[in-house]
């Protein structure tokens, strides 16, 4: 391990934790999908920092696979919430999952 | 020329875990769908771009370097188009701080019968140009 791999890793293993605090607190389901998504990068982004690192290409079919299925992933879930009934019965759409509007929230969450 | 070749890609994969860093930090800190997406997507083009770069020069050989360049190339094609799903979607459905919008072409200026057009809900007013739902 040298100092290079260290520094490496931190910054990619902070990103990937950052994300993960997002993707945990919400607070909608569209931040959770952007969430994810970038978490995919940083997480490729990772395993191909471990083969540059090691000079291992083992793990590079398994990058193609994540690039592939983080694009079907978030593209889904984004069409899934745009066909989400617009009216409900409390009227503000939040039996159905719809958030609270970002600028009415009160904690900036 | 082993040396150059290291230097230039640890430089490389530097710069592309310094952005998956940011990334997380504007996730957590930024205010809503929209800046975050701006955020978060950094590292899908740039950052990946620049890992790519660095482990292609670290692995040395055509078929990693071809293989590597799919990914970026993967990720050049899919990014805008899950950004541009996410973002229309997010605007349509109030994940979009209004008051913090200084340019709102979408909103008002008479474009209501368009808001839903292209991903409708189940429940959404037809559309005046359409004869019955589709």
């Amino acid at each position: 391990m040298t100092a290079l791999d260290v520094a490496l890793y931190l910054l990619i293993g902070g990103g990937a934790l950052l994300a993960l605090v997002r993707l945990a607190r919400g607070p909608s389901l569209l931040d959770r999908v952007v969430a994810t998504d970038t978490l995919l990068v940083i997480i490729s982004a990772g395993l191909a920092v471990h083969a540059a690192l090691q000079r291992d290409p083992t793990l590079v079919p398994v990058l193609v696979v994540v690039a592939l299925l983080a694009f079907v992933g978030s593209v889904s879930v984004a069409r899934y919430v745009g066909g989400m009934l617009l009216r409900s019965a409390t009227g503000d759409g939040r039996d159905l999952g719809l958030p609270v509007a970002a600028e009415q929230r009160e904690d900036g969450s | 020329m082993t040396a150059v070749a290291d230097v230039i890609a640890a430089v490389c994969l530097l710069a592309g875990a310094a952005l998956c860093l940011t990334a997380g930090l504007g996730l957590v800190r930024f205010p809503d769908v929209l800046s975050r997406m701006h955020a978060g997507t950094k590292p899908q083009v740039l950052g990946v771009l620049l890992v790519m770069v660095g482990a292609a020069i670290r692995l040395e050989g055509w078929a990693n370097a071809w293989m590597l360049l799919l990914v970026a190339a993967f990720q050049l094609l899919t990014a805008p188009v899950s950004a541009h799903l996410i973002s229309r979607v997010a605007y349509r459905r109030r994940h979009v701080r209004r008051d913090l919008l200084l340019v709102d072409e979408y909103g008002g200026g008479g474009h209501e019968d368009l808001r839903h057009h292209g991903d409708e809900p189940g429940d959404a007013p037809p559309r005046p140009d359409s004869a019955g739902p589709r």
